[in-house]
């Protein structure tokens, strides 16, 4: 997995709260068997005007000049501000390699579903919650026409502010470490695999109906 | 030592290990698999040179672009060739790693929710795990399920176990019995409607109250695969006898002593009495009717007799603007009457409401009527080939032909719309399925949630109404 540390970025405003992981990423584009490729079609019906389907390249497209992730100012942007329930909705994982793939590292949020915010940290992308009070300002911030860069440094868990105010969150400590050395969180894993053994054999000792020869 | 909720069992039950960092190891009896999340899975399996753990642990089955038509030809059947080699990549994976599969043409496929449950591939105290984020489904059983996202897929083929942290417990409480004509469906998105889509967001739920106590598996199971409307991952239902006669005598369920065994050790799988939950909701089930979402997310629901509300109804600046987003998407004014949307199509289907007691409430709506002229496409999908060789049995299928419906093979179809079951842009849809989002079953589509009945009360009015009191005709009498 991608490390993540410190990153520098441009802030995207998303002003909906509730988007799911369908307006994410749609589902005509889940058909492909590989993780990469869907870059192109994060957010996709609100990005283009015309329907879309895994054929057609954004030339073919139509864009929609009123959504912002085509206003010129956000291009390049790295960071995505959203608003609360974050990519609630289907457990698809698609949705956090489209974001990673256009070049979402970070979403900032008042809050998440549980399942994209899981699927955020094994692919290199922070999810970060912070107060509402806080997403409300940086959308008025955006509001003004002025941008807003921001540092997210990861190791110290603070988001830095133009104006040198620093804002802390929270981590889990275990996704922090994968995130911050790009660990494969199946070797952590397997490097318990005595434990998973003995664990499965008690477990089938208990209970031996769950280990039935299937059909 | 205060009593235990049944997560709480569940959960102590399958700890493997308790990390200093907070997180915890937890062991997966049951991975079910589907076409769609887990190529990359298997992809990540072979290029870190991994087996999967526990292959009996698996069981695979197509059903998210399968074709609803000209099943019989199985895959030369699947036009589209990209979905085609996604159902095809699943034969490939599950026949190199040794999975078991329910493939295209065998006589068990269907979607995976409906499927797991109806071969006994399900059971009490479970953990049980999909890429699917319907998997909440299966904690009808009194087990831990949720669903999980391909790169967890990747984790529990390799090592039988994910990593978590403990959610919090929220016990949902149903009081009163449901309303003849009013159904699990009904229940879970008025419950929806009370907590949003986020209420259950970090907590697992357990529905509990006479109400639940009443509904079949196939209900409970409807109400739990809509937990994840609600934010929570898991949704469960405590053991009981009428788990106990679902689970007999099924293909993959203990026979015998071993069943014996296996039901001494169910029945523990209940709440304690003093058991501690972190958030209670009661809901009067006795007054319910049935419900109908207006909007965009499955918390914008109302009772059939109510109105699309109006915009300074809203809570907050937020909702509002939410609701505005929605109506203009859904093409609704505010304070319109829900009977007054006509429907083009009407889709009766999906993990949520393809099984054969859904199959048989509709019908006997649609039982001596015809589908609206104004309705385009009527389509019943049933949940699993099981299902729907059950519903021929008993003429089912005569019954929706005969009124214009259309009888396909089984497949998750229009609920989500990757297949070429879709709406049309504008197309008002009465759906049994769990999601109304935008572009959902189709670019412009527009979805409202139903009940199975709701669905084919719709189908023959033309536009949303009362069942009940379409029911009550039948009867000579009135609502």
């Amino acid at each position: 997995m991608k490390a993540f540390t410190t990153l520098t970025g441009r802030v995207l405003p998303l002003d909906k709260a509730n988007v799911d992981t369908d307006q994410i990423i749609p589902k005509q584009f889940l058909k492909s068997i590989r993780r990469t490729g869907f870059g192109d079609n994060l957010f996709d019906g609100w990005r283009y005007l015309d329907e879309g389907d895994p054929s057609k390249t954004p030339n073919e497209r139509r864009i929609n000049p009123d959504f912002v992730l085509n206003a010129p100012r956000y291009q390049g942007a790295s960071i995505l501000l959203a608003r609360e329930n974050f990519g609630c909705g289907s457990s698809r994982e698609h949705a956090v390699w489209a974001l990673e793939e256009y070049g979402l590292r970070v979403v900032l949020a008042p809050s998440f579903a549980d399942i994209f915010f899981s699927n955020c940290f094994k692919n290199g992308v922070l999810p970060i919650v912070l107060e509402e009070n806080i997403i409300d300002e940086m959308f008025e911030m955006l509001a003004t026409g002025e941008g807003l860069e921001l540092t997210v440094d990861l190791a110290e868990q603070v988001i830095r502010m133009p104006s040198g105010k620093t804002l802390s969150f929270e981590v889990d400590s275990f996704r922090k470490r994968c995130l911050l050395e790009g660990l494969d969180d199946i070797g952590v894993t397997l490097t318990d695999a005595g434990a998973i053994r003995e664990f499965e054999a008690a477990h089938r000792q208990r209970a031996p109906w769950l280990f039935g020869d299937p059909g | 030592m205060a009593g235990r909720t049944l997560y709480d069992k569940l959960w102590d039950a399958h700890l493997v290990k308790q990390r200093d960092d907070g997180t915890a190891l937890i062991y997966i009896d049951r991975h079910l698999l589907h076409e769609v999340t887990s190529p990359q899975a298997f992809e990540g399996l072979r290029l870190a040179g991994r087996r999967p753990w526990r292959v009996d642990a698996n069981i695979a089955t197509p059903d998210h672009n399968v074709p609803t038509v000209k099943r019989s030809e199985g895959m030369a059947g699947i036009t589209d060739p990209i979905a085609k080699i996604q159902v095809e990549t699943l034969d490939d994976n599950c026949r190199d790693f040794g999975i078991l599969e329910f493939a295209i043409l065998d006589p068990r496929q269907g979607i995976v929710h409906v499927v797991g449950p109806e071969q006994g591939a399900t059971l009490p105290g479970m953990t049980v795990v999909c890429g699917d984020s319907h998997t909440s489904t299966h904690g009808a059983f009194a087990a831990l399920a949720h669903g999980i996202g391909t790169s967890e897929v990747e984790h529990v083929l390799a090592s039988q176990c994910l990593i978590q942290r403990k959610a919090k417990n929220m016990r949902i409480v149903a009081d009163g019995r449901l309303p003849p004509g009013v159904t699990a469906k009904d229940l879970a998105l008025a419950i929806i409607g009370r907590i949003g889509t986020a209420g259950g967001t970090g907590y697992t739920l357990e529905f509990s109250g006479e109400a639940v106590r009443g509904l079949s598996m196939e209900g409970r199971m409807t109400l739990c695969n809509m937990a994840i409307e609600a934010g929570a991952r898991s949704g469960m239902v405590a053991f009981d006898e009428v788990t106990l006669e679902y689970v007999r005598g099924r293909p993959f369920a203990p026979k015998g002593a071993l069943f014996e065994q296996a039901a001494a050790a169910w029945r523990d799988l209940v709440s304690d009495p003093d058991a501690v939950f972190d958030a209670e909701i009661r809901i009067d089930a006795s007054a319910l009717e049935p419900q109908v979402t207006w909007g965009t997310s499955p918390e914008m629901v109302v009772g059939v007799s109510g109105v699309v509300p109006e915009l300074d109804a809203a809570a907050s600046a937020g909702q509002r603007q939410g609701w505005e987003s929605a109506l203009r998407y859904m093409g609704l004014e505010p304070g319109m009457r829900i009977t007054d949307i006509g429907v083009d199509r009407v889709f009766i289907g999906s993990c949520t409401n393809s099984r054969i007691e859904d199959l048989r409430a509709a019908a006997a709506v649609v039982r001596g009527r015809r589908v609206a002229q104004s309705v385009l496409q009527a389509m019943v999908v049933p949940g699993s080939g099981p299902v729907k060789r059950q519903a021929e049995a008993e003429g089912l299928h005569e019954v929706f032909l005969a009124a214009g419906f259309e009888w396909r093979d089984p497949g998750c179809s229009m609920c989500l719309a990757m297949n070429a079951d879709r709406l049309g842009a504008g197309e008002h849809c009465a759906s049994t399925s769990n999601r109304n989002f935008e572009g959902r079953q189709g670019h412009g589509g527009r979805t409202h949630l139903v009940s199975p009945e709701m669905a084919a009360a719709a189908a023959v009015a033309g536009h949303f109404t009362d069942v009940r009191a379409m029911l009550a005709g039948d009867r000579g009498g009135l609502a």
